[in-house]
């Protein structure tokens, strides 16, 4: 009847903790880079400074936790069973930090030959991961807004890497291509079609869920991941053929729909959470909240860069970078990890302690990570965005953007760490009372 | 009435008494909190009797599917009676973080269990079952058990 169907709640425990651990520390780079080179990144999108950053957070820390909130998330949110989830975490993780190293190594250096041992590496770690994960969302029987646009977003992810790796090897062997042009493109899909989509098919799921708010209205969920990845599309289109200058109406219409359709997810899910019925309100809330918010300023940095006006004077592309990837995606992550990482060491702790007989043992999630520690960080993260705001127009800031978010991300890393280490010690404390007994 | 409908606007009135009952906790009204919390178990209870004794013996008997999704079902229910006999003695000693903390890993067992319900388990239900009067005599129980 439902030969592929899940019920099983969780793959093995270390498929996502080993992304989750490790997320985070790519973000303490990206700040400390940003602390030593952050004036020099913030000249043009195209300095080695810029590069390495952007791919510290995006290849890195959210590549990381993506990968881990799939495997948690693909069996539970549509039934379908990845095929040997450990297997497959282990081929692609090292592979996919090995490739980010080199690649970043490259950029720092000036070194493009570096990018022809990066290519390969990325290209089969990420192929892998995306290869299993289609696999399982087109074989499940499982239906819904959810599974359409987590098919969507791993498509999504599949095109960005193999933007991303024609474009290195280019460099690499000095090949004459339409940089730019390629690298707008690799830019929308990833931001696009995989990041944006991967968030709002999981807010589809997770927000209704985690705050008793309404459902996401009917249309939007339906339409969505098909309108972001037909613009997506569009704009790759539009980009590829059309070599005139950029501010014709045709030219903008795919980025505009695509600021759009993003403005469209962040109200709603701000609507739909003012309106949620469990008023009690936690860190994950506030770190989504403020994720939705920093979509509503990329829109509006967004809109001002279609304009037909001169934009430099405002610095709108860093300014533009540093919302979308530690405004929007490292706030809405560090959200999820709070819920995700203490729910999931229940759920193990849970089956370890009914398998030994020891149920009264396990203690609840809350006892994972100590909530002023969780509030804390949640507010340096905060003060963080702002800062990295700000240093875009002031650049004597951005030391102490780049160090004040590298140690946001240090004390998640570290609250991950701790949650962990209470797992082994629950554990160990279920295991003694079970030999005493027997 | 479908097993599905019948059964979702069950969850989502679980839901709410869950909402209010935590919500008073955490303001530290802790005897309307017992109150609702009270209330919240008798209509978890209902529900889950009406799918232990009566939903899933007999999608097993239709389907063959003894040891798969009912047996999930099931383990569950018995993870979030485990949790809700916690948070009763937390809110016996008025232990507001051990309290919270309990409420909200009750909350993400529960919505991801009745998301997996609502999503596979139920339409399979329906499907197995449809033909049956298996919805209204469910809504019967639900009804009867719990007047609330």
């Amino acid at each position: 009847m439902h030969p592929n169907l899940s019920f099983d709640q969780a793959p093995p425990f270390s498929v996502p903790l080993r992304f989750f651990l490790l997320a985070p520390w790519f973000g303490v780079a990206a700040g400390i880079l940003f602390a030593l080179e952050g004036s020099d990144a913030l000249v043009s999108r195209w300095t080695n400074a810029a590069l390495t950053l952007t791919h510290l957070l995006t290849a890195g820390f959210m590549l990381q936790a993506m990968a881990g909130a799939l495997f948690q998330f693909i069996p539970v949110a549509t039934g379908a069973n990845v095929w040997r989830p450990g297997l497959v975490a282990s081929v692609a993780q090292p592979l996919l930090v090995a490739g980010l190293v080199l690649l970043c190594a490259g950029f720092i250096r000036h070194d493009s030959a570096l990018f022809r041992i990066a290519v390969p590496l990325l290209v089969t770690g990420g192929g892998v991961l995306a290869a299993a994960w289609l696999l399982a969302l087109w074989q499940t029987p499982g239906k819904g807004a959810t599974l359409t646009a987590l098919r969507f977003a791993v498509l999504g992810l599949v095109v960005t890497i193999g933007v991303g790796a024609a474009l290195a090897d280019g460099l690499a062997r000095d090949l004459i291509l339409p940089y730019a042009t390629l690298t707008d493109i690799h830019m929308t899909w990833g931001l696009g079609a995989w990041a944006l989509l991967l968030l709002a098919g999981a807010s589809f799921y997770v927000v209704p869920m985690f705050q008793l708010t309404p459902p996401y209205p009917l249309w939007l969920t339906r339409l969505f991941a098909p309108a972001v990845l037909a613009v997506t599309l569009l704009g790759s289109l539009r980009v590829t053929l059309d070599q005139k200058p950029a501010m014709e109406f045709t030219q903008m219409l795919p980025g505009a729909l695509l600021l759009l359709l993003a403005g469209l997810y962040a109200v709603t899910t701000l609507n739909l959470q003012s309106r949620r019925r469990r008023r009690v309100s936690d860190v994950t809330l506030q770190l989504f909240r403020y994720s939705m918010g920093a979509i509503l300023s990329v829109v509006a940095v967004g809109g001002l860069a279609l304009l037909p006006i001169d934009g430099s004077q405002l610095r709108l592309a860093p300014l533009f970078g540093v919302l979308v990837l530690a405004g929007v995606f490292v706030s809405a992550i560090n959200g999820m990890l709070y819920k995700i990482v203490p729910f999931i060491i229940w759920l193990h702790l849970q089956r370890y302690g009914a398998s030994l007989a020891q149920v009264k043992l396990v203690p609840n999630m809350g006892v994972m990570i100590p909530s002023g520690a969780m509030l804390g960080q949640a507010r340096m993260h905060m003060s963080a965005v702002v800062l990295l705001v700000l240093a875009v127009w002031f650049p004597a800031l951005s030391f102490v953007a780049g160090m004040v978010f590298a140690a946001s991300c240090a004390w998640l890393g570290w609250n991950l760490i701790g949650a962990v280490r209470r797992y082994a010690g629950f554990r160990r404390r279920i295991l003694a009372a079970s030999l005493q007994i027997t | 009435m479908t097993i599905s409908s019948c059964m979702s606007s069950d969850h989502t009135r679980c839901d709410d008494i869950f909402a209010r009952a935590e919500e008073a906790c955490t303001q530290g009204d802790w005897e309307r909190g017992a109150q609702l919390l009270g209330d919240f178990v008798t209509a978890l209870e209902a529900h889950f009797a009406s799918e232990e004794d009566v939903l899933f013996p007999a999608f097993e008997t239709a389907t063959g599917m003894r040891s798969g999704p009912t047996q999930m079902m099931r383990e569950e229910h018995r993870q979030m009676r485990d949790l809700l006999a916690n948070m009763n003695s937390a809110l016996s000693q008025r232990d507001s973080a051990n309290f919270s903390g309990g409420a909200d890993t009750l909350l993400v067992l529960m919505q991801q269990h009745n998301m997996k319900e609502e999503n596979i388990l139920y339409p399979m239900c329906d499907q197995a079952l449809g033909a049956s009067d298996m919805a209204s005599v469910l809504q019967q129980r639900i009804g009867t058990t719990n007047p609330a």
